[in-house]
């Protein structure tokens, strides 16, 4: 099924965060994996398989699966907001399909869209 | 026990007293529910860092008591703030955290984004995942803020929970929820009601409420100005 994408402009200002840059860009259309996880992490089951666009790179911040397990030493993992349309989040069900969600996502979750 | 009552005088009227107050209100049950196993590893882990000397009862309360100091008032501060200087919202908006610090208001490792309610668009803040909160900014969170009925539901019908809390919007503004699921707090910044022109950063500041900041309410409309 075709992801219906928000509106996004792009924040214009770099993150005030440190960030090594990260794989996506602001604007550019991204998946949430739609995959299980054990342990403890932070992608919401309804936000899953979910498209939408990134709306800013947060910074670069340690792996809140790893955290939980107190294993401080990973690399720190670029975190994003990425806006949903709640058309896409929940369907034909939607309050009002074109209100937005922004959540926080962290790199290893996303994957790139081939979205016109 | 204090209903507990001499039954020698005699009932004869025709009813039961018993489990009533003197007033004759029936008394609810105690809340006194078993600690949870987190509540009592928080008691375990505190009593033994204290008994090993790496902190003490007085530090903890210190700590306790800094988090209690904060509240909603210091959130409303960078709100008008921000009304009445371009310049500084220009940077709150960029960097909330180190705004904050700008007007002494220290948030620690708070990492704060602020989002701003206009015309297109109204914010309204939730942690679906637990109760995510800008605390160091507002104090601690309202009970229902942390409640599964807020947390699912304003996701899903955000307009029917803003119109729950008195705050219903034009058809054409768009609705944009936060979830903080990750490292980022927020803090909505509401419009300026209009009739405001020209007031004072404190008189602005009383217009600011809690509910305001986390987005199910607007900022107050001062006494006889003109609806916006």
């Amino acid at each position: 099924m075709k992801p219906v994408l928000p509106d996004v402009t792009p924040p214009g200002f770099a993150p005030p965060y440190p960030t090594a840059g990260g794989r996506f860009r602001p604007g550019q259309a991204v998946r949430v994996k739609p995959g299980m996880s054990i342990g403890h992490l932070r992608t919401p089951f309804y936000l899953r398989g979910r498209t939408g666009r990134i709306e800013r790179i947060c910074g670069d911040f340690h792996n809140p699966e790893e955290l939980a397990y107190n294993h401080r030493r990973g690399n720190p993992v670029t975190l994003y907001r990425v806006r949903f349309t709640m058309a896409e989040i929940w369907g034909g069900t939607a309050e009002r399909p074109g209100d937005t969600l922004d959540a926080e996502i962290f790199e290893h979750w996303l994957e790139p869209v081939d979205a016109a | 026990m204090p209903h507990d009552h001499d039954h020698d005088h005699g009932h004869d009227h025709g009813h039961d007293h018993h489990g009533l107050s003197p007033s004759g209100h029936p008394y609810r049950p105690d809340d006194d529910t078993a600690l949870s196993r987190f509540q009592i590893m928080e008691i375990a882990l505190r009593e033994i860092l204290i008994e090993k000397g790496i902190t003490t009862a007085a530090e903890i309360m210190a700590q306790v008591e800094r988090m209690d100091a904060r509240s909603p008032a210091l959130g409303a501060r960078v709100v008008a703030r921000a009304w009445v200087d371009p310049a500084f919202k220009a940077r709150l908006m960029v960097d909330g955290s180190a705004a904050c610090r700008e007007l002494g208001i220290e948030v620690d490792a708070l990492k704060l984004v602020v989002v701003e309610n206009t015309a297109e668009v109204h914010n309204v803040v939730v942690c679906t995942l637990c109760s995510c909160y800008p605390r160091n900014l507002l104090g601690l969170p309202p009970d229902w803020y942390k409640t599964r009925a807020y947390r699912s539901r304003v996701v899903r019908e955000p307009r029917a929970v803003l119109a729950e809390f008195g705050t219903r919007l034009p058809g054409d503004m768009r609705v944009q929820v936060h979830d903080s699921t990750a490292d980022m707090r927020y803090l909505v910044l509401p419009a300026r009601p209009a009739g405001t022109e020209g007031w004072t950063e404190d008189r602005l500041a009383a217009l600011v409420g809690r509910d305001a900041m986390i987005g199910v309410a607007l900022a107050g409309v001062p006494e006889g100005a003109p609806p916006a």
